[in-house]
């Protein structure tokens, strides 16, 4: 009895017994996994089958808790004991993901790579079990540009490398132009995006054939619509959020009114309301592109969400700041635009990034006014009678896709808040 | 015309149904130095507050360097661009750095041209002694540095008056005195100063008079020497028996 209570608890004076013991049956547990999962053997098949299905938790339990030494003295055990080991729930856990890990890396890299196809330029090309990647790649021109002629796709591609030129002019100014910054983000560059993207995209003018904004897509499309929508919905948020806040009653319940209004409707009933809805109150002879209606009602539908989040930054601020400036002498405008917003805006970067995220996976939606950028050109391929059978390649990688774009913009607004942190 | 360049006249401020003020009759004379004391709660705070309007009274006139506090925002701001403030919590902007925390409101509300404006304000925070701070940022200086450069920064409008609201309540104590060595060689300077605080030495140096506020009310206002000699009201013996 007694040498079978010391045996349950491992000491420092037979460490190495423990320690090899304890990963063997740890390392037998893995192996057993691993070739289950990979080659499809069970070394355990002559024991009974919940048995043999257990057996490696049970030996990896085993073995994790042999090796649970305490102050071992050797720095890597002591790291992995205090971290994934402490106790025996602990240790369970660990096998468990470690377990699952394993299983799921056999099934997931013949998917994507072993099994897959991409040769070859028809279904018939794809063979094998795994992914059909051959059908992202005949399609990827529609996935990225829409049904937008094949000729003419070198003119969002120059509108592009252009705008994404233009919007690292931020981090060469001399010091002169440096405080014409902030007017030319917020200004001059929406302006000239949507420039390009009038006269070079849609085109009709200088010789270029005009493109209707029914015709683009894919993936160009939901740049052109976040872009647009994340420009336009930040301003207004920011007055909204200022005008729910305002001494005048007009003004604050024109804001609290707006904000509810748009916070209370689902995304989806707005963008049909722009295109069914919206046309019948406009005169007879007045049109405005169905794009631009889109952009117009998503812009508004976010504003109301920034808005609240800035509210939430405004309402931060102590009192005093706001004593401060007034006893300065600064008005309205200029306390918040030099002393109240800086700070506010400051405080409310993850907020904002939050909200333009979701902004950015609501794009799809715009598929209920006729318009498919990526999401929607992915549901009309999969439905092509020579293409029928791939929907689980496209969105995968439309997820792929949307998720190195979500990524990208989180550590953004990451560099931002380390950028603008100042101690209080 | 009158001389004063602060009238008070019947003042009344309520905030709901809590009377803070009541019937105030207060006036002062240009380079006049007053002192205001009281117990917590007596009003003091929101007395000079209504002075830049930073709280609004509801009865009574006030009249600024003869501009009569009224809705009219033009006048508000021309008030507070001429009234200095100073508050117990410093209230610095701390997403700008002390140099431009005091050019600020001269380059924006005064129109000063920004080189001007930084020479000034260099110059100010010189005579608060720190203008080797200017270019760090308020939660880098230390409370009674962050006080100093909160006087600099409403120096550098040109103020007629300074309004301090217990300028050295928040400050540990070794921080009290070069604070108020600030003030000193401003009231030496010959500003007009109203000063909220407990500080009974600073008043015995530098006031002409010496208010008691208890309740919303002035209580007792007398020259300093006077005030301290002998107080004529019962509440101001206690409250001076208190804090001696
Ligand atoms: N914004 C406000 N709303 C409601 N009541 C207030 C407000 N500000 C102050 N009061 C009340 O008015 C009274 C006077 O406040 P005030 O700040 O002027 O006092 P004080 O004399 O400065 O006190 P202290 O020495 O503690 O600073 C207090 O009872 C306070 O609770
Ligand atoms: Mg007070």
């Amino acid at each position: 009895m007694m040498n079978k209570l010391n045996f349950l608890k491992p000491d420092r004076k037979n460490l190495n017994t423990y320690l090899y013991s304890g990963s063997f049956l740890f390392f037998i547990a893995i192996f057993d996994v691993f070739l289950s999962s990979f080659f499809k053997i069970n070394i355990t098949s002559f024991l009974p089958n919940l048995v043999s299905f257990l057996l490696p938790l049970i030996l990896g339990i085993l073995g994790l808790h042999l090796i649970r030494i305490e102050f071992s003295g050797i720095k890597n055990l002591d790291l992995l004991n205090k971290n994934i080991n402490t106790n025996n729930f602990n240790a369970t856990l660990t096998l468990i993901i470690i377990f699952a890990i394993i299983k799921s890396i056999a099934p997931v890299t013949s998917w994507f790579f072993i099994d897959a196809n991409i040769a070859g330029d028809t279904k018939e090309a794809c063979t094998g079990s795994g992914a059909c990647w051959t059908y992202i790649k005949i399609w990827l021109r529609r996935f990225i540009y829409g049904m937008y002629p094949n000729e003419l796709q070198w003119r969002i591609n120059i509108s592009f490398i252009l705008l994404i030129a233009l919007a690292f002019v931020g981090y060469f100014p001399s010091e002169k132009l440096r405080k014409f910054l902030t007017l030319y983000y917020v200004a001059i560059y929406p302006i000239i995006a949507f420039i390009l993207i009038y006269y070079l995209i849609s085109g009709g003018t200088f010789g270029l054939v005009w493109v209707e904004t029914g015709a683009w897509g894919g993936l160009s499309l939901t740049f052109i619509v976040s872009f647009f929508c994340l420009i336009f919905c930040f301003p207004v948020g920011m007055f909204l959020a200022l005008g729910r806040r305002s001494q005048l009653p007009t003004v604050r319940y024109i804001s609290v009114g707006f904000i509810e209004f748009w916070r209370g409707v689902p995304l989806i009933t707005v963008l049909f309301m722009s295109s069914v809805m919206f046309p019948m109150f406009l005169p007879e002879d007045f049109f405005m592109d169905k794009l631009v209606r889109v952009i117009i009602a998503i812009s508004l539908f976010e504003a109301a969400y920034v808005a609240e989040v800035i509210r939430g930054g405004l309402q931060a601020l102590p009192r005093g700041q706001y004593d401060a400036a007034k006893s300065l002498g600064m008005g309205y405008w200029k306390m918040h635009i030099f002393v109240i917003l800086p700070q506010a805006l400051k405080l409310v970067i993850p907020g904002i990034a939050n909200t333009f995220l979701a902004l950015v996976k609501d794009t799809p939606l715009i598929f209920v006014v006729g318009l498919l950028e990526l999401v929607g050109m992915l549901n009309l391929a999969k439905t092509n009678p020579e293409w029928l059978g791939f929907a689980m390649e496209g969105y995968v990688f439309a997820a792929i896709i949307f998720w190195i774009i979500c990524y990208a913009m989180s550590k953004y607004s990451y560099n931002l808040e380390l950028k603008y942190k100042t101690d209080r | 015309m009158s001389e004063q360049i602060i009238e008070m006249n019947e003042v009344n401020k309520w905030f709901d149904d809590f009377h803070v003020l009541k019937d105030i009759n207060l006036t002062v004379a240009p380079k006049q130095k007053i002192v205001v004391c009281g117990p917590s709660g007596s009003g003091k705070s929101t007395l000079i507050r209504c002075i830049n309007r930073l709280e609004v009274h509801q009865k009574g006139k006030i009249v600024v360097d003869g501009i009569e506090l009224s809705e009219d925002t033009k006048n508000i701001e021309q008030i507070r661009a001429e009234v200095g403030m100073v508050f117990q919590q410093f209230n610095l902007f701390p997403h700008l750095s002390i140099l431009d925390n005091c050019t600020l409101a001269p380059i924006w509300v005064k129109k000063t041209p920004k080189k001007k404006a930084e020479e000034l304000a260099l110059r100010e925070l010189e005579k608060v002694q720190i203008q080797d701070q200017a270019k760090k940022f308020p939660g880098q200086l230390s409370g009674g540095q962050q006080q100093r450069a909160a006087i600099a920064r409403a120096l550098c409008m040109r103020p007629k008056i300074m309004l301090f609201d217990e300028p050295t309540s928040a400050l540990d104590p070794e921080m009290i005195k070069e604070v108020l060595d600030a003030m000193v060689n401003l009231a030496k300077a010959g500003m007009t100063m109203i000063v909220v605080t407990h500080e009974m030495g600073f008043a015995k140096e530098v006031a002409d008079e010496v208010i008691f506020m208890d309740e919303g009310m002035i209580v007792e206002r007398a020259n300093t020497k006077e005030f301290f000699a002998n107080p004529k009201s019962d509440r101001t013996k206690v409250f001076l028996s208190q804090i001696l």
